[in-house]
């Protein structure tokens, strides 16, 4: 295992621009997630780490080393893709001894049984050994793609989103055992997803991607609690963050210069309100379960939140809308620090 | 509302064909290939027949089979006096009794087993050869940026836009300064270069169908493109070689007009040779049906082999779109 590092790193297919001015550093058992929305350049940062692509400008670095312009091969990485990409014409077997019987690092083939049977354990797909890559069903197929990736002992593992082909009681089963397989075995990880519970649970830190570039890097909490935009604060919260007018409900420490305000169903406190009274209207209760979501129009705006299940609102019931402690953003979309004095009522 | 319309047709689902669609389709199809086969028949049952039964009118479907065609296929044979025929100690095999119940002893083998091998030689030669560089080629149109791509790739269809022939007498000419005129190497290069614009077409597009993930993984996993060009893209691309081998082989095989006129003695190979194998009085049919006859069987056990390749058609790959 070694360290990752990226400097101003780079790319560009033709007139588009894919990635841009990457900074990035992944120190030595961490597990980095790539969060953003497709075409962000999740991928191709990943791409270029594996030297699948070649960058235009800046330089990469594994353990200390330059490899800017080498091969895939050499680097010593492993990579999950996000489409499984098992060999069809192999077993489940062959396509996780693959990686170590490569000519550049061959193994002996008893360290091989031994290797793959152990990561088949782990991924619960001892059973499957023998079966070909085509007769296997998707959850186990990307289990096999994750395997051969974790047969090797590479200097870091790149994952492109390898769970999203799976249903969700898998892909959180999937997401728990990886984190911990990370745990155990100290594996520097570069993680890329779209999904926010992914990155929220399994991050050591988590870089937002917008557009090519690093909007913000830093842990999970930081990126949730302090995101340094309005487009880094609306990556993450379920239902996703509201954006409102600032002068939309009164709401105490709002800063000069606060066009908008990022509510949070944690920000945001429902309460019945009064005949006759109350800021919004319930318009729609979604019932999910363990989750309400309420949308609740406030004037020409609707936000979501989730509704106290007791309040046992209804679409038409008039309620009081109440902010606590929300995020400020400026004009140019730059998170605003709250200002503990002002808009005191 | 559209209720009587929907609850119509509950016996089968609407995108299969009804049982008397099927029925008809079978028909036709069954009445296709008896139509196909007639010449085929023919050919095979010439093949046994005498050389008068061969040209008799009407024309004889029911015969006393006869192998005097094979074995006048593979000899060289002279018409002898009544006096020298008595001479001769009794026949050694089946064959020579054969041949001197029509006053006629064997003077040696023909030709037609040397036109046989070089046909072999220069059908599987080219054919080898085509598909090998058209994987390459293909492989390499289909994964890199190559500059200018689309022209090279018109410019290689276009090859095929001309009826060979047309460069017959080019061909002849520089064949002659290069000295590869009648030899094994010039045809086998020719018909490589006729099939090279099929091949490649052909493997492009079976090449575009292989996801690059494969060799990206395996590229990552410690192999350099070459080895993973053979361990993962080859196996994946079996079925397109197949076929593209079989088109190759049946072109190369059959080919009549550059045969003849390129090769005449060391090179010859059987096309343009079965059809001037002369009897007594003319063409010997059934020596002409029964070489076409032996000359359709490598191509025929060639594809029955592949077939198989031929049938499994996309391989239900692991990587989902």
């Amino acid at each position: 295992m070694a360290d990752l590092s990226l400097r101003g790193v780079a790319k560009r297919f033709g007139e588009q621009v894919a990635v841009e001015a990457i900074d990035l550093d992944v120190a030595h058992g961490e597990l980095v997630v790539l969060l953003g929305p497709t075409g962000a350049g999740k991928t191709t940062t990943l791409r270029l780490i594996a030297g699948l692509e070649t960058p235009d400008e800046g330089e990469i670095r594994i353990g200390g080393r330059d490899v800017t312009g080498e091969p895939p091969a050499a680097r010593d990485l492993a990579f999950v893709f996000q489409q499984y990409s098992l060999y069809p014409h192999m077993t489940a077997y062959d396509n996780m001894a693959f990686p170590l019987r490569a000519p550049a690092r061959r193994a002996a083939e008893g360290a091989i049984r031994e290797k793959v049977a152990e990561v088949a354990r782990l991924l619960h797909i001892g059973h499957k050994l023998d079966s070909k890559a085509t007769r296997l069903s998707g959850g186990e197929m990307q289990r096999v793609a994750i395997g051969r990736a974790l047969v090797r002992d590479p200097a870091a593992y790149l994952m492109d989103e390898p769970l999203s082909s799976l249903d969700a009681k898998l892909r959180s089963e999937l997401r728990l055992e990886l984190k911990r397989i990370q745990r155990e075995t100290g594996a520097t990880i570069v993680y890329v997803t779209h999904d926010q519970i992914e990155a929220m649970t399994m991050a050591d830190r988590i870089g937002v991607l917008r557009e090519g570039r690093l909007a913000q890097v830093g842990t999970p909490r930081e990126i949730y609690e302090t995101p340094r935009n309005v487009y880094v604060a609306a990556r993450l919260g379920t239902p996703a963050m509201n954006l409102l007018p600032g002068d939309l409900l009164p709401v105490e420490g709002k800063p000069a210069g606060a066009v908008t305000v990022g509510a949070r169903t944690e920000h945001l406190h429902l309460a019945r309100a009064r005949e006759g009274g109350g800021a919004g209207t319930v318009r729609r209760v979604e019932h999910l379960g363990d989750q309400n979501p309420v949308h609740v129009e406030v004037g020409e705006h609707t936000l979501v939140t989730l509704g106290d299940a007791a309040l046992e609102l209804r679409a038409g019931d008039r309620v009081d809308v109440r902010l606590d402690a929300p995020l400020f953003f400026g004009r140019d979309g730059e998170r605003l620090a709250a200002c503990p004095r002002c808009g005191r009522a | 509302m559209n209720g009587a319309a929907m609850g119509k047709s509950s016996a089968h689902s609407v995108a299969e064909p009804s049982a008397g669609a099927r029925r008809l389709a079978g028909a036709i199809v069954v009445a296709y290939a008896l139509v196909t086969m007639i010449p085929l028949v023919w050919i095979l049952l010439t093949g046994f027949k005498t050389p008068p039964d061969s040209i008799s009118y009407p024309p004889k479907v029911v015969f006393e089979p006869s192998l005097e065609g094979y074995v006048n296929l593979f000899t060289n044979r002279s018409r002898q006096t009544p006096e020298y025929m008595a001479s001769l100690p009794p026949p050694e095999t089946w064959y020579d009794r054969l041949v001197r119940s029509r006053n006629m002893v064997i003077t040696g083998p023909s030709r037609f087993a040397d036109r046989y091998v070089n046909s072999v030689i220069i059908g599987f030669g080219s054919t080898f050869l085509a598909v090998f560089l058209g994987t390459l080629t293909a492989y390499a149109f289909s994964r890199f940026r190559v500059p200018l791509q689309d022209d090279l790739l018109f410019f290689i269809l276009s090859t095929r836009m001309m009826p060979p022939i047309a460069v017959a007498i080019p061909i002849f000419l520089m064949f002659r300064e290069l000295g590869l005129s009648d030899t094994h190497l010039g045809m086998i290069l020719l018909y490589t270069a006729v099939n090279m614009s099929l091949s490649v077409w052909l493997l492009k597009g079976f090449m575009d169908e292989i996801p690059r993930e494969y060799e990206e993984a395996a590229m990552v996993d410690g192999y350099t493109r070459l080895q993973a060009f053979f361990k993962v893209v080859l196996p994946q691309a079996t079925t397109g070689i197949a076929a593209t081998a079989i088109f190759c082989l049946i072109f190369a095989w059959n080919e009549y007009a550059f045969a003849l006129l390129l090769t005449s003695g060391e090179a010859q190979t059987a096309p343009p040779f079965i059809p001037i194998i002369i009897g007594e009085g003319g063409l010997d049919w059934p020596a002409v049906a029964a070489g076409t006859t032996l000359f359709l069987l490598p191509v025929f056990v060639f594809t029955v082999v592949l077939r198989s390749h031929l049938l499994r058609g996309i391989t239900f790959g692991a990587v989902r779109k």
